[in-house]
């Protein structure tokens, strides 16, 4: 896998005044964004015109027109192969799939197709193609609940996005939208903040937006909160989490570095290995399934890059190899939780 | 074009039989008139998808024939430098996406191409090509309706050659034509004899003419046959003789051959001309392909961004 190039990478350019937007909201802004300046830029999938499941578009097709906002039959091998044929042509589709885990039934097109074209063709082609994937364990029983990041992040040829705040939704779409590769651009359904047809405010789904335009750049990861004794790698909903956890353990005198790395694939290696250089430890929470889990190719890296350093046992914690089951409380049971964070760094920290 | 398709296939075939051509091969000697035809009927800023049986398609649509070889054998001065092979020829400068060799997955993308010309207002029509054995995949139907629903110009082209790789049409399909399935799309569908690039021809052009002025998308099912077997080492033992004989009778290489001599009085000099303008042609394009190096081990990490 290669690593990103930070010197070339565009800079986060930070703009006056803020307010307080969803993820929902920011994404929408950033697809607002980007098909005002660009013409090229298109939104297709299920249900969109009224907004999708999680509203993402509400109103957008109002704004931007019908023929920029489509509604699809529900036929994801039909319409994601029109996007990969339309990004070929020179437009910038952004596919809607309704929840991630549809992406399977058109599996052969994104794996496949989108991934490799580009490669088989000698570069003659360029697939400029952003598939949005609302995923995670969420109430839905266990075909609504694939954490789909580790079933791609082995497959050469895609992107793979998923923030966990608005400021970093909105700042990637955009990037994602800009990409002239493929990028799958993953949210959990709990960070979305929809419930039902209205936005729910919630501390999970909420964050600051500056009013102006900004990028963040694809391939670069962020430290949420400085610490010194252990460093704790986690993505998506399972982040909050860890940053709940972080301020419980400060009062225990425990002080915890917080690593989203916000694109996977790229994976920004150098910012977790410096931090571990300094920590000396190191956690990784995930939502997937333990096998074959992002997290460990993480860990081998760390371990090829960083091996003096470490002082304790590395640790990981994911989900249960397990279909997601329904009732909730054995849903609960199944994934990273913030008492199950709490445990393993104390665990780590303490032995 | 026919007579160097059908000698290009069999340049190939030795190739490939004297280990310069790795991997596998797939030939389509006995389609070449629906190719010419369908492709005459085409303009050359239009797109066409391909096959896994791609080289005649390549061919058809312009590609260089010295490029496409070089390509077959893994060389740099490929069409995609080396990074498809015979599964994924194709030149895109001349509108001939590199092929797509999964059965039924090129439906959708081609669709693609036509829902970005009808926005682009290029005036571009997309001719899919696909097999008979294609008619079975959920990803034609799901085309179909997107091509239909949103009035697409795209023509869906069947070269039916009765076989799905080794099984007889007759043993997967209920019914009798592939164009059947148009009906459930309400797009025209017709079936016409693939042997005669004339009558292959006037089906394509009126379904491109359609679908350039805004018509739609058509199905064309062009009925020909396979006289190699699905791939290089397939002998074909499953055909029934009678069958096999029966179509070889229409072999389009030699019918049209008589027909260009006795209909349209072209005499025999000028047809030998051509033939012989076709072998040197095909000298010059395996010049071309041994003398093109591989690709430098290094390329293997190109045209890859994540």
């Amino acid at each position: 896998m290669s690593m990103p190039d930070l010197t070339t990478a565009p800079p986060i350019v930070r703009a006056e005044g803020s307010r307080n937007l969803t993820i929902v909201e920011a994404m929408r802004e950033a697809l607002r964004e980007e098909m005002t300046a660009d013409d090229r830029v298109l939104v297709l999938g299920e249900d969109i015109v009224v907004g999708g499941a999680f509203l993402v578009t509400l109103g957008l097709a109002e704004d931007m027109g019908s023929d920029r906002v489509l509604n699809t039959p529900i036929s994801e091998n039909g319409f994601l192969g029109l996007a990969i044929g339309a990004a070929m042509e020179g437009l910038r589709p952004v596919v809607d799939m309704q929840y991630g885990d549809f992406l399977f039934t058109a599996a052969d097109q994104i794996i496949q197709q989108a991934s490799k074209l580009r490669y088989m063709s000698g570069g003659q082609v360029k697939i400029p193609l952003v598939i949005q994937l609302p995923t995670g364990a969420s109430g839905r029983g266990a075909q609504h609940a694939n954490s789909m990041e580790s079933l791609f992040f082995g497959l050469p040829g895609i992107k793979i996005v998923t923030p966990s705040n608005p400021y970093d939704a909105k700042g990637l779409l955009k990037s994602a939208i800009r990409d002239d590769n493929v990028v799958l651009f993953i949210v959990h359904k709990h960070l979305y903040g929809s419930r039902g047809r209205t936005i729910q405010h919630e501390q999970t789904s909420i964050g600051e937006v500056p009013k102006g335009e900004y990028l963040v750049p694809i391939g670069v990861g962020d430290i949420k909160r400085q610490g010194e004794d252990i460093t704790v790698v986690a993505n998506n909903v399972v982040l909050h989490h860890v940053l709940n956890a972080a301020t419980t353990l400060e009062d225990e005198g425990i002080s915890v570095e917080v690593i989203d790395p916000r694109t996977l694939v790229p994976f920004d290696v150098d910012l977790v290995v410096g931090s571990v250089e300094k920590t000396n430890r190191l956690l990784i929470v995930e939502e997937n399934p333990s096998r074959g889990g992002w997290g460990t190719w993480i860990i081998s890296e760390v371990i090829r890059r960083a091996f003096y350093s470490i002082d304790a046992p590395i640790a990981r914690l994911s989900a249960d190899d397990i279909p997601i089951p329904f009732s909730p409380p054995l849903e609960r049971a199944s994934v990273p939780t913030e008492d199950r964070i709490l445990k393993k760094i104390r665990y780590v920290i303490h032995g | 074009m026919m007579f160097l398709i059908r000698r290009f296939e069999t340049v190939v075939n030795d190739l490939f039989l004297r280990g310069r051509v790795p991997g596998t091969i797939h030939l389509c000697r006995g389609q070449e008139a629906t190719l010419v035809g369908a492709m005459g009927a085409l303009e050359s800023k239009d797109r066409i998808t391909l096959t896994h049986r791609g080289h005649g398609q390549a061919l058809a649509k312009g590609v260089d024939p010295g490029g496409l070889l070089a390509e077959l054998m893994g060389k740099t001065g490929g069409v995609c430098r080396g990074m498809g092979g015979s599964l994924h020829v194709g030149d895109w400068s001349v509108g001939a996406l590199p092929a797509i060799a999964i059965v039924g997955a090129s439906s959708p993308i081609a669709t693609g191409l036509a829902f970005a010309a009808k926005r682009l207002g290029t005036g571009r029509v997309t001719c899919n090509f696909f097999g008979d054995g294609t008619a079975s995949k959920g990803e034609l139907h799901e085309a179909m309706n997107l091509a239909s629903v949103w009035e697409l110009p795209v023509v869906f082209l069947c070269e039916n050659n009765v076989y799905a790789a080794t099984t007889h049409i007759s043993e997967y399909m209920k019914n009798e034509y592939v164009s059947e399935r148009a009906v459930a799309y309400r797009m025209p569908g017709v079936s016409v004899f693939g042997n005669d690039p004339l009558t292959v021809y006037t089906a394509v052009k009126e379904a491109a003419d359609r679908a350039r002025q805004g018509g739609g998308p058509s199905l064309v099912e062009c009925l020909t046959y396979r006289r190699d077997g699905h791939k290089r080492d397939d002998p074909a033992a499953y055909r029934d003789h009678r069958e096999v004989e029966a179509w070889l009778r229409t072999d389009p290489i030699p019918t049209f051959r008589n027909r260009l001599h006795e209909e349209a009085g072209i005499s025999e000099n000028i047809l030998a001309g051509i033939e012989e303008s076709v072998e040197s042609q095909l000298l010059a394009a395996q010049g071309f392909a041994h003398s093109s190096p591989y690709p430098p081990v290094e390329q293997r990490l190109s045209y890859v961004y994540a």
